[in-house]
């Protein structure tokens, strides 16, 4: 198909879409209207449950089958992303090159903000189920926060402090975690992901039953996954050299 | 204009699907489709939202009987989120393969099949 023919065919199809769209539109609530059948019951439940944060306890309370499917997707992409990015034939590890020069003010600020990234990271995802943020936020923050190594110009440093076998238990053991608190569900309460703790006081850390265990245990494994994720792009670019004539670049 | 961020979704699924038809990069075919992913996001937080509403996390000073916006499709965005980070990481590993195995990244010059 010529570039022609392409751009044919999807301007037919982009038109009639836009007509179906826009008929759909017309037909919808009110943008920005007070009737939101599932959010009252989603709230209902979620106070019922003694959950603070109505999006967490949707994630993970009333929808929690849906999230732990979301997060089998996310361990399989890391898992498939990894087989991809493996070295391939002709290609070898070279030694790590010599970091190449960076401000001085930005090495700082990169060394400054790595702790203080942690603790959000941290606070995003144990407060997840009181306050905004949850696991998927959180696991989001520690690995970028991690990452800010490699900000500071200092791929070894960044290296030195990810073992990548350790990222790999981290990701694994927090999907296993999400779905060991489900089997216990199904054994103790009767069903797959039903809450089996007490759902402590409104507001406070203690709250939502098994909603904190799984956003930590999300947590977990975002941050490995992700981690995971970034070093072998990393080592793509920097410790992979290939044999062939672009490798030494 | 009450329809307005509802066509705003609409404009950056078509212009995302644009930016593949025209695509001569991977990586620009890939970050298109992001964008066109963008407009999931927008159209969700639309449907959700509440004139004068806040957001639907309690505490001491929100009390449950306050107007929230949808937490429903929130979480539905979160989702869409993290399922759209995983398609581009993994989309981006095929291109890295790709470039690795054919030396092309324009996908145009992807038609023969090759082992």
């Amino acid at each position: 198909m010529t570039r022609r023919t392409r751009l044919v065919v999807f301007l037919v199809g982009a038109g009639c879409v836009t007509a179906m769209f826009v008929l759909a539109v017309l037909g919808m609530p009110e943008f920005g209207g007070s009737h939101h059948v599932y959010r009252d019951l989603a709230v209902h439940a979620a106070v019922k449950h003694r959950t603070a944060n109505v999006v967490s306890s949707v994630n993970f309370d009333q929808r929690a089958v849906d999230t732990f499917g979301e997060e089998t997707i996310l361990i399989t992409s890391v898992v498939a992303a990894a087989v991809l990015l493996r070295p391939a034939k002709g290609e070898t590890e070279r030694r790590i090159p010599q970091t190449g020069r960076n401000l001085a003010g930005t090495r700082l600020l990169g060394y400054v903000l790595v702790p203080i990234t942690a603790i959000v990271g941290l606070d995003l995802v144990i407060h997840g189920h009181v306050t905004p943020g949850g696991g998927f936020q959180g696991g989001i923050v520690l690995a970028t926060g991690l990452h800010l190594l490699y900000v500071t110009g200092s791929y070894p440093a960044l290296d030195r402090l990810r073992p990548i076998a350790a990222f790999d238990v981290t990701d694994a053991l927090g999907a296993a975690t999400f779905g060991a608190v489900g089997l216990a569900g199904l054994g103790f309460a009767g069903s797959f992901l039903t809450n089996v703790m007490p759902w402590g006081t409104f507001g406070q850390l203690f709250s939502g039953g098994t909603v904190p265990v799984l956003n930590v245990a999300v947590g977990l494994e975002v941050f490995g996954g992700i981690v995971v994720l970034l070093a072998k792009f990393l080592e793509q670019d920097i410790t992979v050299a290939s044999s062939g004539k672009e490798g030494e670049s | 204009m009450s329809i307005y961020a509802y066509l705003v979704a609409g404009y950056l699924v078509l212009i995302g699907s644009y930016g593949i038809v025209r695509s001569r990069h991977m990586v620009h075919a890939v970050v298109s489709l992001s964008v066109a992913q963008g407009g999931t996001y927008v159209l969700l937080l639309a449907v959700g939202y509440q004139r004068g509403a806040t957001a639907p996390v309690f505490g001491s000073t929100t009390k449950p009987s306050t107007d929230v916006v949808d937490p429903v499709v929130q979480a539905m965005t979160l989702t869409d989120i993290v399922v759209s980070a995983t398609v581009t990481a993994l989309l981006l590993a095929l291109a890295v393969q790709v470039n690795k195995r054919h030396g092309t990244v324009d996908p145009d010059e992807l038609a023969a099949l090759k082992g």
